[in-house]
């Protein structure tokens, strides 16, 4: 390798080393140590108890359903936006920019205004008599995953946009003057071709929901997911050590899902 | 075809409709005169603005996350310009290794990592922290800081630079007199994402208050959790003028497409 690059690379390493790497190391190393003894107590202890498999597959649940809703709500509206014309696809794009952009804190906040119990949604099924008394929405798993899929339905839109600008249109025209209908032309040509990135897209929404913590705060109300699991046990119940299990826990998660998902687009992509 | 089109956009109409919505709901909740976060809004009144300045807090952690992004923005651009332009620059074994590395904070949940800040670096390194939460902002930056240099840096001919080293420019003055020009827009976009990717953090400031330090959207967060009056819809749309300007000036610097590039 150039010397010129490794003196050039090598503050940055070191940062990274320092800051990161190291702190992860070390927090992954401790949850197998307790009493100065080698040990997996640290994550039996979890997986036995019910109340933290419940909270992981809320997440879980959570997550998955998150990304499904993204996927459907994001790949026809970002399909009409690469076929739209070039004005209203540049206001298209910037007005998904735009919230991702915003604070998480502020895009939570508004849907506090919008599913509390008079919030916008109840008062307006009071005041038609649709219901009774306010239903509870604030503060439930629906809740969370509405703020997600507003959190990073932008995302999505933004990824598979990328994909779709890159899509050979050539193939799409030949498919139609060879007598397929348009829809056809689509089923055949363009959603095979931009699978691996509803993927990749999947991916970043997967992993994002699996980890926000700012809207399970704020929406999930007494509702705990792992991260503002991990945040409860390291802040207000200062067991570190139950905390670096559930840190540890999320890295494993996150790697295998990005692992397994990169995999699968990788192969489902014709370019190889 | 034609039936098929209007299905589609009145469909792109609603998600739109979903995206925004909230953010248009809460813009003009935050013009309510009475106590309690109301929609529509029972009147008009520009008190809940008022009270933002008038709450210290507010003013001081808005003063904190400025400093600490862009000091961390500084500190990401020290390590940062340098490793991109070699990553760019130069054709070696394990680039792309070097380069996942450099990426891998966007990976490490920040929760995740905001954790282990708080573990080894106040607690085992001792560090005090401010310092923990300035190099934590710097730790999440760098990517962007990375990538979005590192993109500007591809559509730089180097050629020029060699050109400029034949002719017998040092290769300090050349990065300065003609690298570092040609890329000027790139290193201020990257500065401007970087800093809303930082002034907005949760994941990792949520660990690194104290005493006397907090972040923006901490207070946020725990002025939310303990009263619902319109303030945070006052300071909301402040927020949102402030990153629609931002916006404005990152696509003159160098359009949206960096956002569509995954």
């Amino acid at each position: 390798m150039n010397k010129r690059a490794i003196y050039l690379l090598l503050p940055g390493l070191l940062f990274l080393a320092a800051f990161m790497l190291v702190p992860i190391t070390l927090t992954i190393a401790s949850t197998f140590v307790q009493d100065g003894r080698l040990t997996l107590e640290g994550y039996l202890h979890f997986f036995r108890d019910g109340y933290f498999n419940r909270i992981l597959l809320t997440t879980l649940r959570v997550s998955v359903v998150t990304t499904l809703v993204c996927m459907l709500l994001g790949y026809p509206a970002a399909y009409y936006i690469s076929r739209t014309s070039a004005r209203k696809k540049s206001l298209l794009l910037a007005l998904s920019i735009f919230p991702l952009l915003t604070s998480p804190v502020v895009r939570s906040f508004s849907w506090m205004i919008i599913l509390g119990k008079k919030g916008l949604i109840n008062s307006f099924l009071v005041n038609t008599g649709l219901v009774a008394k306010p239903l509870d929405i604030l503060y439930t798993p629906a809740a969370m995953m509405i703020g997600l899929v507003h959190l990073f339905l932008p995302l999505i839109i933004i990824t598979l946009l990328g994909v779709m600008e890159n899509l050979d249109h050539e193939l799409v025209r030949a498919a139609r003057s060879l007598g397929a209908s348009p829809f056809a032309a689509f089923r055949k040509i363009t959603f095979p071709l931009t699978v691996p990135g509803l993927i990749i897209g999947g991916i970043l929404v997967f992993v994002g929901s699996l980890t926000a913590y700012t809207t399970p705060a704020l929406l999930g109300g007494k509702e705990r997911v792992v991260s503002t699991f991990l945040y409860q046990n390291a802040m207000t119940l200062n067991d570190w050590q139950a905390a670096s299990v559930i840190a540890v826990i999320m890295i494993v998660i996150t790697f295998v899902v990005v692992g397994l998902m990169n995999a699968w687009a990788n192969r489902l992509n014709p370019k190889g | 075809m034609k039936e098929g089109n209007r299905m589609l956009s009145l469909y792109t109409l609603l998600v739109f409709i979903f995206l925004l919505g909230p953010l248009i709901i809460i813009s003009i909740t935050s013009f309510e005169p009475g106590t309690v976060l109301k929609f529509p809004p029972e009147g008009f009144s520009l008190k809940w603005y008022q009270n933002i300045f008038e709450v210290s807090a507010f003013m001081e952690t808005f003063k904190t996350s400025i400093i600490i992004s862009l000091l961390g923005n500084l500190l990401a651009l020290l390590v940062g310009v340098p490793a991109a332009y070699a990553l760019s620059r130069y054709r070696f074994r394990g680039r792309d290794t070097l380069n996942a590395i450099f990426l891998s904070p966007v990976l490490i949940p920040g929760i995740v990592l905001g954790f282990t800040l708080l573990r080894y670096l106040i607690v085992v390194y001792g560090l005090p922290i401010v310092a923990g939460l300035l190099i934590g902002h710097t730790v999440i930056m760098l990517p962007f800081i990375i990538r979005v240099i590192a993109s500007s840096l591809e559509n730089f001919d180097f050629a020029v630079e060699e050109a400029a080293q034949s002719l017998g420019a040092s290769r300090l003055y050349t990065f300065f007199k003609v690298v570092l020009p040609n890329i000027r827009s790139g290193i201020l976009a990257a500065i401007l994402i970087a800093f809303l990717e930082s002034f907005n953090n949760v994941d990792i400031s949520v660990f690194m208050t104290g005493p006397g330090i907090s972040t923006l959207p901490i207070q946020m967060l725990t002025y939310v959790q303990n009263y619902f009056d319109p303030t945070i819809a006052a300071i909301s749309v402040i927020l949102m003028v402030l990153t629609a300007a931002l916006m404005f000036i990152i696509e003159r610097l160098m359009g949206f497409a960096y956002f569509t590039k995954r």
